[in-house]
């Protein structure tokens, strides 16, 4: 072990405590980071990461709690003040000005003066001398925006250590980054670390934490739950320790009768907002009658391939086939995949599934308006999309039973239902269905469970994408592990457990292990 | 970072926060009335029996409302799909050159009333023609729309001013205008339709497209709230996200939303130039367009709301140029100042007193969470 | 030599059309380069106009009318701050209100203190910037071709002019060799990014909203105490428009913000002097599709047909901070 450990740590966090509203984002929170060593943060996506980042940042303060830098307890207010405690910070999304180049972007907020020219001069030699200490280099004329992302991250790097940052916290560094990028990113950190620099880790991706981290704690709603040294420990541990253990009944379920095939993907590729391609050449084929489940550490891929598949995000290169039959690459969208009988349950219901300022009534028709049932000819018969929705909301107990409240106007949960319904209720041959009881209350879910297996009972397609293992578990009929992008493996629920699929999400293939 | 404003009861909403809103403009314009040395109260007084004292009165203030709901419909629709047309003053003066064109030339061709009925047609084709170069701009090249309108204003004026200075103008004539309409192309006037009857109406502008505007201010809320195209424009305007989601195309949806608006637009051509002026005159428009989205604005998008504000607008128009006529320091000026500050306060600072009147409430009730 | 006379006198006018336009866009390049995007540069125009010549109209001395049409027109652009950095709203709304109340406030008080249909009296000599000869500008003028340009093109001019064309190169002086015109470029593009460099996004941007009231302030007062010699309603007629689309046309850059506000300068002479000439052959020359050209223009730009105007990427979004 390090032997400047046994001083004061470079950072402690003591009941750190913060709520936005009802969201309790962090909970009582203690983390202690010693000096000169790479302490890596896992949990899920909403786990409350970002947000103890936040406030290590001073873009929040905590409701409670004490942070301690080098054993003193210090305020942070603001950016300016974490950056004068020698905190930098990468952020996942770059604080970076594209199109200006990296000496301005380094110098934005240290110019040392009035005029540019002098301090220009200065972080040019210590660019270099950086460049040179722990191999960061890169050219100080070049535009930021039209540097490759790895390199931009080097810039935010730079950024921090050009400010005298002793302490660099990052977050989800290599989400942008390919895997060449991300190995370079991590020889950059073990130089820095080797210079005594302090480095908080935060991810989602286990094979990161085993590769890099000396140390790793784990965040799930809102606390840490665990705190190990990463030689004694193991993705399966960390995974289990990360997802938790939701309390879920066991569904009675008889086996699958598996028929033809409904839908099939082949060698899919799929690009996110910014271009990087999250879905790696993905094939696989779904029955009528079973429940295929998508398992995967969150951010792996999944939610781009789920909306491929419904035709809302084009696909650079590969095949969708329904019913056998290959769909044109560019000239389908959600109306066309609905039409063949596709159903979509999206993952961000709130913001995908549904309008805001709608009336609940006209959010349970988003994508089946076009319906005759809605009112013959031009016009809308109120009658019906009021009693529908009514329909609806009696059958998934949606609460308040109001059709013309405002969408917005009923809570998250019930949301939910409204989207669930809708898809649910039209009957689609083939179902995508992501994350189907986040966010809902552990009542819900048995419910939510049922009716899915109730579905594929009569003889639908389901394609299950969750990151809750005992939901995958609970359901599926054929397990398929996501990671990278890739299908990693695939098993049957009866022929595997939370370890040996731990391993697949973690990214050790079959041919490896 | 400011506390998240805690959510107002519905009524405040709707109705309290838009009040206090259109009253502090009027209030600041009172205040502008006090410091040019005259009494506002007075003013108000002069202004409403300028506009609604007599029938002559409400005649005028009704045609001025009749145009202000057509281009207070244009602004709303794309308001609804998120867009701000800033054209609409444009798109209303060449709506005017294809009613026009049509009353010259095909009056040998369209007996009787067909002539106005297609001129108001091609009125409102022009208009939505010269509204979809925007609109397709914005859906298929990303150009932004609020910058495109402005420009087209001015190249609608540019082109008009070619049209009637060089082409159209009766030769001869100093004014920069076509010959008159032959008149059984004319779109009735109140007082002429109302004479047979036996109801005598002092002679006004007020003409039958007053009936046509309040129909279109009803379609054009039966088509936000009631068809299949006016949900996927709120759709698209609300979250273009789910709109996708829902097979909705945001591009064809903002293509046809300008559309209609230019469409819209073109209805103040039939209340102008086929309803009083029996001409096409330069620069026939006069700053209506822009009233438009005052009055968009203050009704809040809603047709009913439009109507409601067009006529007041109506009252301001013809009741200051009344009030103009008795007190000369408070010239017709004063009508656009207000309607700045409409824009201003029902616009630009719409939330500025969500913050105190939710406290106001707040204190006085201590009403249940939602 | 006629038709280099004829030249010399055109491009004489256009420039001196072009200085209002020149102040205005880099007025608006100020503020658009920190995010606030600025329709509302007409009514600051008006608003400048009035202010100086109502002024200058009482102290008979231009300064004091300069000071007092600047001096409005920050008060305006405050306004419009005020709305776009602590209100977030919508800027396009504050800037189409803040014309309309520009447009019938100046002519409703011009109205009601001179009776006179808005406009003002008209000023004294000695209320006005005057043209200012360079040195030599008489016996120099004699030399041909460079002598004419000299004495009628560089020399001449008053001092508004001088200061707008010195503006230019200031301008871009303190955008790219300042820390304020570094943070200022950054705030236009990445608020985020300049809030966890520890700077205050909001102070930027205030003091941006306040340079582009000064120049466009600066604008008015042009019109009204060296173009004119007094103020009339609407009379910067659409310039602030000619000026936004300038920018644009310049995307946002300030030596092509001048050349492009020359151009169109020069397309406003050159329409002014074509008026009712008949070509052979054609008719009368359609000046209106000269006026049209700078929007037309600005649109084809636009829509990316020639190259692309990409506007800094936070104009006109509030920055709301977020995790």
């Amino acid at each position: 072990m390090d032997p400047q450990a046994s001083a004061a740590p470079a950072i402690e966090l003591i009941g750190i405590d913060k709520r936005f509203g009802a969201v309790h984002a962090n909970s009582n929170v203690n983390l202690k980071i010693e000096r000169g060593v790479i302490h890596g943060v896992v949990g899920e996506n909403g786990a409350g990461k970002s947000t103890l980042m936040s406030i290590l940042y001073g873009f929040y303060e905590a409701d409670a709690g004490e942070i301690q830098i080098n054993g003193k307890p210090v305020r942070i207010r603001s950016s300016r003040e974490a950056i004068d405690h020698g905190i930098g910070m990468v952020h996942q999304h770059f604080m970076l000005v594209q199109p200006l180049s990296v000496l301005e972007n380094v110098m934005l907020g240290a110019e040392g003066g009035p005029l540019l020219a002098g301090g220009a001069k200065a972080i040019r030699k210590k660019l270099s001398e950086l460049g040179a200490e722990y191999g960061l280099q890169v050219d100080p004329d070049a535009i930021v925006g039209e540097l490759p992302v790895g390199l931009q991250q080097r810039v935010e790097i730079l950024k921090a250590l050009v400010r005298g940052a002793e302490i660099l916290v990052l977050d989800e560094p290599t989400a942008v980054l390919t895997p060449p990028e991300a190995d370079q990113l991590f020889d950059m950190l073990r130089v820095l670390k080797r210079q005594n620099k302090t480095i908080l880790f935060i991810t989602h991706k286990l094979r990161e934490i085993m590769d890099l981290a000396d140390r790793v704690s784990v965040m799930r709603r809102g606390e840490i739950v665990a705190t190990y040294e990463t030689a004694a420990t193991s993705p399966p541990q960390l995974a289990d320790a990360m997802v938790g253990r939701k309390v879920i009944l066991k569904i009675d379920k008889g086996p699958a009768h598996p028929g033809g095939v409904a839908l099939e993907a082949r060698d899919l590729v799929v690009l996110d907002d910014r271009g990087v391609a999250r879905v790696q050449g993905v094939s696989f084929a779904l029955r009528e009658g079973e429940i295929l489940g998508l398992a995967g550490v969150a951010g792996n891929g999944q939610s781009e391939l789920l909306e491929a598949l419904a035709g809302i995000r084009p696909i650079a290169s590969g095949e969708i086939l329904v019913d056998g039959r290959p769909l044109p690459p560019l000239a389908f969208d959600a109306r066309a995949m609905r039409a063949l009988g596709v159903g979509h349950i999206p993952e961000d219901r709130q913001r995908v599934g549904l309008v805001m300022p709608f009336e609940a009534c006209e959010s349970a028709m988003l994508g089946f308006h076009r319906q005759p049932a809605f009112g013959q000819g031009v016009f809308f018969s109120r009658s019906a999309i009021i009693a529908d929705a009514a329909r609806l909301m009696e059958a998934f107990d949606v609460r308040p039973r109001a059709p013309l409240l405002k969408t917005a106007n009923f809570s998250g949960g019930n949301q939910q239902k409204i989207v669930l319904a809708r898809e649910i209720d039209h009957n689609p041959r083939i179902m995508l269905i992501g994350q189907p009881t986040r966010g809902v209350d552990i009542g819900a879910i048995e419910f939510i469970h049922k009716r899915i297996v109730a579905e594929r009972d009569a003889g639908k397609a389901i394609l299950l994408v969750s990151v809750e293992l005992d939901e995958i578990f609970a359901l599926s009929d054929r397990i398929a592990v996501l990671c990278g992008g890739r299908i990693t493996g695939e098993r049957n629920p009866d022929q595997t457990d939370a370890q040996d699929l731990g391993l697949l999400m973690a990214g050790v293939s079959e041919r490896a292990a | 970072m400011s506390a998240p404003l805690k959510p107002l009861p519905a009524w405040a909403d709707v109705a309290l926060i838009p009040l206090v809103n259109v009253a502090a403009a009027f209030f600041i314009s009172g205040l502008v009335v006090l410091a040019i040395g005259e009494n506002p109260l007075e003013a108000v007084k002069l202004l409403i029996v300028g506009a609604l004292g007599d029938l002559e009165g409400i005649g005028f203030t009704l045609y001025y409302a009749t145009s202000f709901i057509f281009t207070g419909l244009a602004v709303a629709i794309c308001f609804h799909a998120g867009l701000f047309n800033i054209g609409v003053e444009g798109q209303a003066y060449v709506a005017g050159l294809g009613a026009a064109l049509v009353s010259l030339y095909l009056g040998a061709f369209l007996p009787g009333y067909s002539l106005a009925i297609v001129a108001i047609l091609a009125g409102a084709l022009f208009g939505a023609a010269f509204a979809a170069i925007p609109g397709y701009l914005q859906a298929k090249r990303d150009a932004h729309i609020v910058i495109t309108t402005i420009m087209f204003n001015y190249v609608a004026s540019a082109l008009m001013g070619y049209l009637l200075v060089d082409v159209l103008r009766t030769p001869g004539q100093m004014n920069a205008e076509t010959p008159g309409f032959p008149h059984y192309g004319d779109v009735p006037q109140f007082h002429e339709l109302l004479k047979p009857l036996g109801i005598h109406w002092p002679v006004t502008p007020f003409n039958l497209t007053f009936l046509l505007a309040l129909a279109c201010a009803f379609g054009v809320w039966a088509l936000i709230w009631r068809t299949r195209l006016g949900y996927a424009i709120r759709a698209v305007g609300a979250n273009p996200t789910a709109a996708i989601y829902g097979g909705i195309s945001p591009a064809r949806v903002v293509i046809v939303t300008t559309l209609l608006s230019g469409a819209l637009a073109g209805g103040m051509a039939a209340n102008v130039i086929l309803g009083e002026e029996h001409r096409l005159i330069l620069e026939y428009t006069a700053g209506f367009g822009f009233v438009g989205i005052a009055v968009a604005l203050m009704g809040r998008a809603h047709p009913a709301g439009i109507v409601l504000a067009a006529i007041l607008f109506g009252v301001l128009y013809q009741g200051g140029a009344e009030l103009a006529f008795d007190k000369p320091k408070i010239s017709r000026d004063m009508i656009v100042v207000i309607q700045g500050l409409v824009v201003l306060f029902a616009g630009a600072l719409e939330h500025m007193f969500r913050r105190p009147v939710a406290a106001l409430l707040a204190r006085r009730t201590t009403q249940p969470p939602i | 030599m006629e038709g280099f006379d004829a030249f010399i006198v055109v491009f004489g006018s256009g420039l001196r059309l072009a200085v209002p336009l020149i102040l205005a866009c880099l007025a608006g390049l100020w503020s658009e380069r920190s995010g606030i995007v600025d329709i509302g540069l007409e009514g600051k125009m008006l608003v400048g106009a009035f202010a100086g010549a109502a002024i200058a109209t009482f102290t008979g001395d231009p300064w004091t009318g300069l000071l007092a049409g600047v001096a409005a027109s920050v008060l305006v652009s405050l306004i419009h701050g005020y709305a776009s950095i602590d209100q977030r709203a919508n800027q396009i709304v504050s800037g189409t209100a803040i014309n309309m109340v520009a447009d019938g406030l100046t002519a409703l008080i011009g109205n009601a203190v001179w009776s006179q249909g808005g406009r003002t009296p008209q000023l004294p000599d000695s209320a006005l910037f005057h043209a200012i000869d360079l040195p030599f500008a008489q016996s120099f003028g004699g030399v041909p071709i460079l002598g004419p340009i000299y004495r009628h093109l560089i020399s001449g001019h008053d001092i508004v002019t001088y200061f707008a064309f010195a503006l230019v190169p200031l301008t871009y002086w303190a955008l790219y060799s300042t820390r304020f015109g570094l943070r200022l470029r950054a705030v236009g593009e990445n608020p985020a990014a300049v809030d966890t460099a520890g700077i205050s996004v909001r102070a930027l941007r205030y003091s941006a909203v306040v340079i582009c009231g000064v120049l466009v302030g600066l604008s008015g007062v042009y019109l009204s105490l060296a173009q004119a010699a007094y103020f009339q309603p609407h009379m910067s007629a659409g310039k602030g428009f000619i000026a936004l689309a300038a920018l644009v046309f310049a995307k946002w850059r300030p030596w092509p913000a001048l050349a492009t506000c020359l151009l169109f300068g020069f397309l406003d002479a050159l329409s002014i002097r074509l008026q009712g000439m008949v070509l052979p052959g054609i008719g009368p020359v359609p000046v209106q599709a000269i006026e049209a050209l700078p929007y037309l223009l600005t649109v084809v730009l636009l829509a990316g047909f020639i190259g692309k105007a990409t506007p800094p990427r936070a104009s006109g979004i509030p920055y709301v901070k977020e995790r």
